[in-house]
């Protein structure tokens, strides 16, 4: 039975309007809405940021009070993290794991669906929080106590939000693990499965395995602040860093959380455009392994400066030091698939390459901070706010959209507008090394992160980096609209869009029809 | 219409995932606007508590007259399996957070606030000497006595551990289609859960009552509770699930060959049983 | 060639606004790492040069191979893609290049601290509380202990809707009312708390900071080779007015610092007690 016929025979009990998508168990459905929600976050995350950097444009305090310049500090990055990137990865899957490994669907898909619409329920109370007495969150995205048992009326819905989307993620990558270990097309062999498949099912599992443990911090918080426990308190015997040990245990894996499936989307992507297998297949599954592995166990460089025992920091200081060694494996592999490809370079090339040249940046600033008695001057400065946005901007959102355009075709079923494309990729990519790269500087030169305001001789950097900000946000919405019309209409395209594209997804027709592999396909 | 036809099950719309994550979210909102002493707080929490309980007797419904029709291929039995089990992974790492706190806080940060290297934080806790249990140093006065292993938590333990058995024959019998045996060691099973929780409440009222050991006595009345308290609820939510799996054993909706709804409660109350010789070890005996 | 002239346009404009910046550029201090004036200052600024400098290195190289294929291996020329997918060779190579210069660059990381964290052998010791938003100073033994806030200036400059322009204050939120007062070439040892949430003690110059934590003491010491005025801040998000509590630290000759404490002793009995009633105060959250 072709997918097609099927198709038609489904479209009349099935509901339509509003209620389809209430009720969907369709893993393209479901990855739609993944992806429109998370972009409407990144909207918004970046509204917030764009608050930050309208601030911090000169020095004095121009438009928010300080109190509410961190909730927006803090509301930015748990919309970016947990709004925009989480959820921009499991649409990707929702939508590309079924296609690439043969599957009629995910696994569970009803509760597909539970996982995707706990997420606007989540938001839903987390932004809610922002109006209420005393304002939003402002402790910082790591919510480190005490300071965070000072939140007014938002405490408790903070951290039941965050219990929320930490469900929703969970269910999520069960999920996908199910999906990748018991869907796969007959002959679809772990070793001969998309490296975007692969790097997923190791995310799905440092998932399982550190949302619960946020869980339990944040429980903790809540039961400190409302029924005496005294976790994070010293007077009871016990410590504000023990929380940090708890929440970092669960923070280190998580920012890897959020590279591990943009490595394997930039491994899908070079070797299409470069027309040349992927150097290294099995390295960079391995390496993929490693860096998870390391990932639990380097939690406390977060932490040089709490005053850990030496033997301590010397532990963390080395293994997280190694990280980049599976890393760089990644980074080598990818440079050699490019070398002797025929290479051209169309929007999602564009963005894949920026990202390997401006992910290793980030990586490299990360090296730096891992360096202990080096820390101690970058802690909690913009150096760090450097670092991570270049592994989170220009590596894991560079990732996503370098994704979304090179897959849009199968999604649509249309081309986008290239031009536009190209304009959206420059754009991008020299204002947002506007916007962060003078932060480096900004942090060696001594300031600090989580101010709305600084002394005198930081103004300039500050103000180019916000015209960066801008710059870049407002480039955002030439994306917006270059998907408004790709979804509307544009140059038909063919099942396989591009020319090197490789893998089972570009053997179906585009736009992907709604049931996929309902007879699983073989793969040699 | 859901497709059998290649094989795997995929069932058509659903509403319990909606309704699910309405009533989570009226739960939620419900306890935090209680804590936060809202008034409306009880009323938002029940709403949400009696649509959430709607949605999982629901879903489950959906679930199990599919099974029982028969849509469920071997394939889909796998994707529950490792559903199941990784599920109770989450959980574990869920404890391991608990746990956690409680090694750091008798390895680390009890000695340290009573002067052991490399912290000198005694000098603002002037001449306090530590030692586990304690309730930390701002509680000097305090009097209170801390839970010993006996008799009741090694009663406790020897119920679980009873349980594990009563319900691993019951899996016998079932796998070889005696159903009065499987029912009887489900029922045993199930009488056990529900003495332990018995025996754990009265081990609460104990140490209120008698011990002044409360959660708020310190680090130790902390984590004692917490880990114990979330082991409870655990033990609660296992019982009734065995419960209603006995149910089900009585309208015969097992038979030999495929019973996984059985085996993921029954590697549930195994899960729960594992945390508690834990809990045993590390906050009892140790 | 459209894109070109995208191109051309949008360098043009990436150049301007570092034109813009070139003034700040000039200065070196704007955009990297102080040396400082201690020891470890000096040798910390010299681990990040070295390891800066590393990177830079191992990022020519990579980027290098990267640019050469992008302008060379590219469709538009009219190349055949070669086949080649691995070489076990190659990849341990890879492997194993980058793990010794790691190993390169942990030893003298290791080194440096390991000299950092021995607080032996210190000649005084200097008590640092943080409190929301200020912090709080105390010279064991010397019964000389005081309160150090953000200046009058700052402070009124800095509110929202204040017309004052932050670079007509001297030294924008900068300058404390108070300074914390050290000797030059002594070891000094801090005990470093604080009263209700944690804050950070950060003077750049010293080359280090250190979280101060309610109910826990952290030690670390400095040994200041210059005298001369170092300004710092408070390095961990502490609330509000996180932004607003700066830290000064001058240090003068041990004769003149001795003149100084006993100067403090003698008649500043007063804010003494004003600064014990705080600081016992603070003591009194902690505990909570
Ligand atoms: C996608 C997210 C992401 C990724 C991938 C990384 C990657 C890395 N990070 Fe980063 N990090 C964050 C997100 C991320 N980080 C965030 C969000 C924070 C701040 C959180 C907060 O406080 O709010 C942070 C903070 C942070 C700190 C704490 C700083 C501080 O607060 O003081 C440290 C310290 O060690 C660190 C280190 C590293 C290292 C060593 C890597 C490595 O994985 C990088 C490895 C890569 C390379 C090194 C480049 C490629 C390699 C080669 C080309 C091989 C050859 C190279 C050499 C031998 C040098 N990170
Ligand atoms: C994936 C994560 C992610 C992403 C994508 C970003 C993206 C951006 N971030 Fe953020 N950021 C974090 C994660 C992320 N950040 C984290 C974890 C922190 C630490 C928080 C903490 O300290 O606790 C942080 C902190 C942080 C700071 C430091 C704040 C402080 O210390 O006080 C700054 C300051 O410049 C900043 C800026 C930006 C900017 C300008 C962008 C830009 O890339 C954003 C670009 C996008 C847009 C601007 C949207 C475009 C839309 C419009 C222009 C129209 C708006 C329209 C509607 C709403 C309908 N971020
Ligand atoms: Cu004190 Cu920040
Ligand atoms: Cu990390």
């Amino acid at each position: 039975m072709t997918a097609t016929t099927h198709e038609a025979g489904h479209h009349a009990d099935e509901p339509t309007g509003l209620t389809r998508w209430l009720v969907t168990t369709n893993h393209k459905d479901i990855g739609s809405m993944y992806l429109l929600f998370s972009l409407a976050m990144f909207l918004v995350g970046g509204a917030m940021a764009l608050v930050i950097r309208a601030e911090l444009f000169q020095p004095g305090l121009q438009l928010v009070d300080p109190y509410f310049f961190n909730q927006m500090t803090t509301m930015h990055a748990l919309v970016m993290i947990f709004g925009a990137v989480m959820p921009a990865f499991t649409g990707l899957a929702n939508w590309m794991i079924p296609l690439m490994v043969g599957a009629p669907d995910m696994a569970l898909p009803r509760m597909n669906n539970w996982s995707f619409w706990l997420l606007p329920f989540g938001f839903a109370i987390l932004l809610s929080t922002l109006f209420m007495p005393g304002g939003g969150p402002a402790g910082g995205w790591t919510m480190y106590p005490p300071l965070m048992l000072q939140t007014g009326t938002a405490f408790p819905f903070v951290i039941f939000a965050i219990h929320v989307l930490g469900i929703s993620s969970i269910m999520g990558s069960i999920n996908v693990v199910a999906t990748i270990l018991n869907m796969r097309a007959p002959g679809m062999t772990l070793m001969k499965m998309p490296l975007f498949v692969w790097t997923w099912l190791i995310t799905a599992y440092l998932m399982i395995a550190v949302m619960p443990v946020l869980a339990g911090a944040i429980t903790m918080l809540l039961t400190d602040q409302y029924f005496g426990t005294t976790f994070f308190s010293a007077a009871g015997g016990g410590d504000p860093v023990l929380y940090q040990h708890i929440f970092w245990f669960f923070g280190h894996p998580e920012v890897y959380i959020l590279i591990l499936p943009a490595f394997g989307i930039i491994s899908t992507i070079i070797p299409a455009f470069a027309r040349k297998p992927l150097f290294g297949y099995s390295s960079m599954v391995y390496a993929t392994a490693s860096i998870a592995f390391l990932s639990f166990i380097v939690w406390a460089h977060h932490m040089f400066t709490v005053g850990m025992p030496l033997a301590g920091q010397l532990f963390f200081m080395y293994s997280t030091m190694l990280i980049a060694v599976p890393t760089g494996v990644k980074v080598f592999n990818w440079v050699a698939t490019m070398w002797r490809g025929a290479m051209t370079f169309e929007t999602p090339m564009l963005f894949a390459l920026a990202f390997v040249f401006l992910f290793t940046i980030g990586g490299f600033s990360g090296l730096m901070l891992a360096i202990a008695p080096a820390d101690f001057q970058y802690h909690d400065t913009y150096f760090v706010v450097a670092h991570f946005h270049y592994v989170l901007v220009t590596g894991a959102v560079f990732a996503i959209l370098a994704a979304a355009y090179y897959w849009l075709p199968k999604w649509t079923g249309h081309m986008y507008s290239e031009r536009l494309g190209q304009w959206h990729f420059w754009l991008s990519v020299i204002f947002v090394n506007v916007l962060f790269f003078p932060q480096h500087f900004l942090g060696l030169a001594g300031m600090p992160r989580r101010i709305p305001d600084y002394s005198v001789q930081f103004a300039d950097w500050n103000m180019i980096s916000s015209i960066g900000g801008f710059g870049f946000g407002f480039a955002q919405l030439l994306f917006v609209w270059l998907l408004f019309k790709c979804i509307r209409g544009g140059e038909k395209a063919e099942a396989r869009a591009w020319e090197g594209a490789e893998g089972l997804e570009w053997e179906v027709p585009s736009p992907a029809p709604h049931h996929t592999f309902d007879t699983p396909p073989v793969v040699r | 219409m859901a497709h059998a036809e290649g094989g795997y099950y995929v069932p058509h719309g659903s509403n319990w995932p909606i309704v699910g994550s309405v009533g989570l979210t009226a739960l939620v909102v419900g306890i935090a606007m209680y804590l936060e002493a809202m008034s409306a707080g009880i009323w938002v929490m029940s709403a949400g508590a009696l649509i959430t309980l709607t949605m999982v007797v629901g879903w489950f419904g959906d679930v199990i007259r599919e099974g029982v029709k028969g849509l469920y291929s071997d394939q889909v039995d796998r994707s529950l399996r490792w559903g199941m089990i990784w599920f109770i992974f989450s959980e574990v790492m869920f404890f391991a957070a608990f746990f956690g706190a409680l090694f750091y806080a008798r390895h680390l940060s009890v000695p340290w606030l009573s002067g052991e290297d490399p912290a000198t934080s005694r000098v603002l806790w002037d001449s306090m000497v530590l030692s586990w249990p304690t309730a930390g140093p701002g509680n000097a006065g305090l009097e209170w006595q801390p839970m010993g292993p006996w008799p009741l938590p090694t009663i406790n333990t020897l119920i679980l551990l009873t349980s594990g058995m009563t319900l691993t024959a019951a899996h016998h019998a079932l796998k070889e289609g005696n159903r009065a045996r499987l029912i009887t060691f489900m029922w045993a099973t199930v009488a056990l859960g529900v003495l332990f929780s018995g025996l754990q409440a009265y081990e609460y009222y104990e140490a209120y009552a008698h011990l002044n050991l409360r959660l708020e006595t310190g680090i130790y009345g902390s984590t004692f509770f917490m880990l114990t308290g979330f082991h409870g609820a655990h033990v609660v939510i296992g019982t009734i699930i065995l419960a209603v799996i006995t149910l089900r054993c009585m309208k015969g909706h097992f038979n030999p060959e495929s019973h996984f709804g059985f085996e993921a409660a029954a590697w549930y109350w195994h899960f729960v049983d594992v945390v508690w010789l834990g809990l045993f070890i590390f906050v009892y005996i140790l | 060639m459209k894109t070109m002239i995208v191109r051309t346009a949008l360098a043009g404009l990436v150049t301007g606004l570092m034109l813009v910046a070139a003034p700040a550029a000039a200065d070196l201090g704007l955009i990297n790492m102080t040396r400082g004036v201690t020891e470890s200052s000096e040798r910390i600024y010299d681990l990040h040069m070295t390891i800066f400098m590393i990177t830079v290195v191992i990022g020519v190289g990579v980027f290098g191979a990267m640019f050469y294929s992008i302008f060379r291996h590219r469709k538009a020329r009219g190349v055949k893609p070669a086949t080649f997918h691995h070489s076990t060779t190659v990849e341990i190579i890879w492997t194993v290049i980058p793990l010794a210069i790691l190993v390169a660059m942990a030893v003298p990381a290791t080194m440096v601290l390991v000299d950092f964290e021995d607080t032996s052998d210190t000649e005084m010791t200097v008590k640092v509380t943080g409190y929301q938003w200020f912090w709080g100073y105390e010279y064991m033994d010397e019964n000389v202990q005081f309160l150090s806030r953000l200046d009058r200036d700052s402070d009124r400059a800095r509110q929202l809707g204040s017309d004052i322009q932050p670079a007509s204050v001297d030294n924008y939120l900068q300058n404390v009312d108070r300074r914390l007062i050290l000797p030059v070439d002594t070891r000094v040892k801090f005990q470093i708390t604080a009263a209700d949430v944690i804050h950070s003690w950060w003077v750049p110059d010293l080359g280090w900071k250190r979280d101060a934590i309610p109910g826990f003491v952290n030690e670390t010491w400095t040994e200041i080779k210059e005298p001369g005025v170092y300004r710092g801040r408070c390095a961990e998000l502490c609330g509000r007015d996180h932004g607003f509590m700066p830290i000064v630290v001058e240090a003068v000759e041990k004769e003149a610092f001795q003149a100084w404490l006993a100067e403090q002793r003698g008649d500043d009995a007063a804010a003494t007690t004003a600064g014990a009633d705080d600081a016992e105060a603070g003591a009194e959250l902690a505990s909570r």
